[in-house]
């Protein structure tokens, strides 16, 4: 069998029935394999690589399983590398397969050679290059090994044209034999322990729950946590789809532009239970007073996190879901229902607010939204205002619901993670938020849409500005609008059009209720372009590196 | 917060698969972190399959443990340890070629002796020495020539290990 064969095979082993390809010289044998022999594996091709990277990822993200991504050397390699940067800071499972030029050619600067295990180097959890096709199945093997376990991430594998020609025997082997490479797989009994004293002791406790808890599947465990003990549970921008009965006990999500509640309630608790969080300065504003009267329990999978930014005092190290398996049947005692109260009366005096003006106000349609769409709806975002407005007014109470980069912080990634998670998921409803510049970074995979015949909601917020930037602007800089004029826009309604997309312009508030709710019943794709109040800032605000108390609630 | 800690020098020793690539991964790993690296020398261990690099980077106490988390994400790391100042032991080789002038090669020689360095090499103009010992034992030898004299220098950079008795 030759390589590009047992490629071919070997992703048939691993189950995968979707791939994000594009073509090129480089996977040319591997292109041909996959049309002779690929039976039971869907090829998506996108309008960029960039696309389908992002696309692959929000497959990921909303199924669970690892997304796929096969590209050509040199452009077509280095087109995919946003996309896996943004994969590594939320840690999604991709497997990113490149060609690469021959290995007698490798080190000549070769037509488009370029050194892709270098440039991923630093974006990827691990990356190979195979030099023999003897390593292919291993190489294989460990890289979706490596993909979903532990704490999961992007890995590359760069396979040369001549390796992809030559044969050897097909054998897939059980164990990717990597001896160094040994995730926890539960927390310490000891820390379990420990930790159902601390709760026991404590009087203001808060859960602080982050990605890591969609991405070890522990939502149920946790929402059983929170409704057993009764205990507050704040999300970072990535934890969102936590549902406890009491609806009291959920916060919102901290940081920047969290709720003033969550904020309070990390400002004053006594002790804080972090689980699967990397306390990035968008969550902490400054460390030093970060949780200043709370102890602090971290818990996550990768080691490396614990103690990185933020001093700790009983680390936990270990799946967000067997740990709080473990804590669901620990002995607590504790009565929280006054701190339970305390929130909540400062939640009723401090509730996320935009004013009602006359004009379309963006937070209005994501509250339409969140009350019309199915409760399990996925939603993806792009970068930006909108991406906060989602997070504040959009209630998620479903694990991986909520698409979005929040690491990276990727413009363009919202309309093809959509993608990903349309081709995913087709039974169920993906809406796509947008601001109109992150909007056409990727708007090319459009065509993505009609070519497959997915069925994507899309609404595009424009503010004919690049919002975020804009309302930094006009906090901190006078007003002087930089760079951030969008003003000459294209026609949306044009451009979805000339994709085979339907779409309507929705500019007043009286008429937004009847547009989302014809965007939710609509049986196709369908782009909504929502003429937004361009002057609408996301409020509350923590500026950079501000204590989280110290918030901005006007402008 | 407390005041921002010294940095101090630490010595790191991994021990890696050797597989392409591994030392290009441990070192940008350790500069992307933020760390400078002081040196590095890298060299087989008791399996041929393995070796063992040890590294002096600049850091305070809890960045270097913050290294030494990272560095075991690497796939191929097998294992890292933080030398302790208390219980290092440290040597590096350095080879130095020294202009001479014929009248004070007999000052030289008993400079050497001192040092319990040797000559490997000798000629017309002067010796090749090979010294061993701490880095700063090195650092003073080197001190005692004048700049012109010393020609070449190559150090090996450091070795180094815990003591036995470090639990
Ligand atoms: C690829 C990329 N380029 C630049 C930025 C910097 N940036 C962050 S938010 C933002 C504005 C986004 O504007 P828009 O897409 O219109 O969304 P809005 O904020 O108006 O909702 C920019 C330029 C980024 N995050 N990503």
């Amino acid at each position: 069998m030759n390589g590009a064969r047992i490629f071919v095979e070997s992703l048939k082993k691993e189950g995968v029935d979707t791939l994000f390809c594009y073509t090129g010289g480089a996977v040319i044998s591997i292109f041909d394999e996959l049309h002779k022999h690929g039976e039971g594996i869907r090829l998506i091709q996108p309008r960029h690589e960039q696309g389908g990277t992002h696309a692959a990822d929000g497959y990921a993200r909303s199924t669970g399983k690892p997304g796929v991504v096969l590209v050509t050397s040199g452009p077509g390699a280095t087109n995919t590398i946003t996309g896996i940067a943004t994969a590594y800071m939320d840690s999604t499972p991709l497997v990113v397969i490149t060609g690469q030029v021959s290995t007698d050619k490798i080190g000549t600067d070769a037509f488009q050679e370029s050194d892709v295990t270098g440039i991923t180097l630093p974006i990827t959890k691990a990356n190979f290059l195979v030099k023999d096709v003897n390593d292919l199945a291993i190489t294989i093997k460990r890289a979706f090994y490596l993909a979903t376990t532990g704490r999961p991430g992007p890995v590359v594998i760069d396979i040369p044209g001549d390796v992809q020609k030559q044969d050897c025997k097909f054998n897939y082997p059980d164990d990717p034999g990597l001896t160094s490479y040994r995730p926890k797989e539960s927390g310490h009994p000891k820390q379990i322990k420990t930790t159902a004293k601390m709760l026991s002791k404590a009087t203001k406790p808060l859960i602080l729950a982050g990605g890591g808890v969609n991405l070890s599947q522990a939502n149920d465990e946790l929402n059983k946590f929170l409704n057993k003990y009764k205990i507050p549970v704040a999300t970072t921008l990535m934890g969102h789809g936590i549902n406890p009965e009491d609806e009291r006990l959920f916060c919102g999500f901290v940081g920047m532009h969290g709720t003033l509640y969550a904020n309070y309630a990390i400002q004053n608790a006594d002790l804080i239970i972090a689980i699967g969080v990397r306390f990035s300065d968008r969550i902490t504003g400054d460390v030093s007073v970060f949780a200043k009267n709370a102890k602090l329990i971290h818990v996550d999978i990768d080691p490396a996190e614990i103690g990185k930014n933020i001093p700790v005092d009983l680390p936990i190290v270990g799946p967000a879901k067997s740990v709080l398996m473990e804590l669901n049947g620990a002995d607590i005692k504790g009565d929280y229902s006054a701190w339970v109260k305390e929130i909540d009366d400062y939640r009723k005096k401090n509730p996320l607010v935009y004013e009602k003006t006359g004009t379309l106000k963006p937070q209005y349609l994501v509250e339409l939204a969140s009350k019309i769409f199915p409760e399990d709806t996925i939603v993806a975002t792009d970068v930006g205002q909108n991406q906060m407005w989602v997070g504040q007014y959009y209630r998620f109470r479903h694990p991986r619901t909520f698409l979005t980069s929040g690491g990276l912080g990727t413009m363009g990634f919202g309309l093809p993670a959509a993608i990903g998670a349309a081709v995913g998921n087709p039974d169920r409803q993906v809406l796509m938020f947008s601001g109109d510049g992150g909007f056409q970074m990727n708007m090319q995979e459009l065509n993505t849409i009609r070519k497959y015949n997915l069925k994507v909601k899309m609404i595009i917020m424009d503010n004919s500005y690049l919002g975020m930037v804009r309302q930094w602007q006009e906090l901190l800089f006078e007003k002087r609008y930089s760079g951030t004029d969008m003003g000459d826009n294209p026609d949306f309604i044009k451009l979805a059009e000339v994709f085979g997309i339907k779409a309507v312009r929705l500019g007043r508030p009286e008429d937004a209720e009847r547009v989302i709710n014809e965007l939710a019943a609509c049986e196709t794709s369908m782009l909504v372009h929502a003429v937004i109040d361009p002057n609408e800032n996301v409020l509350p605000m923590v500026p950079a590196g501000k204590p989280l108390d110290k918030v901005i609630t006007k402008f | 917060m407390a005041e921002k800690e010294q940095l101090t020098d630490h010595i790191v020793s991994v021990l890696v698969n050797n597989h392409p690539g591994v030392l290009s991964k441990v070192t940008s790993l350790i500069t992307r972190r933020g760390f400078n690296i002081d040196g590095i020398s890298a060299g087989n261990t008791k399996q041929s399959d393995m070796f063992r690099l040890t590294i002096v980077v600049k850091g305070d106490d809890r960045s270097i443990e913050q290294i030494q988390k990272q560095l075991y994400k690497i796939i191929d790391v097998v294992k890292v340890w933080i030398i302790t100042p208390e219980s290092k032991l440290d040597r590096e080789i350095g080879l130095i070629k020294i202009k001479i002038p014929q009248s004070l090669r007999n000052e030289i020689l008993q400079m050497i002796n001192v040092f319990k360095a040797s000559i490997i090499d000798a000629g017309p103009e002067g010796f090749i020495v090979e010294i061993t010992g701490t880095s700063e034992k090195i650092d003073s030898f080197l001190s005692l020539f004048e700049h012109h004299q010393i020609v070449e220098v190559a150090r090996s950079g450091i070795v180094a290990m815990n003591r036995w008795d470090k639990k």
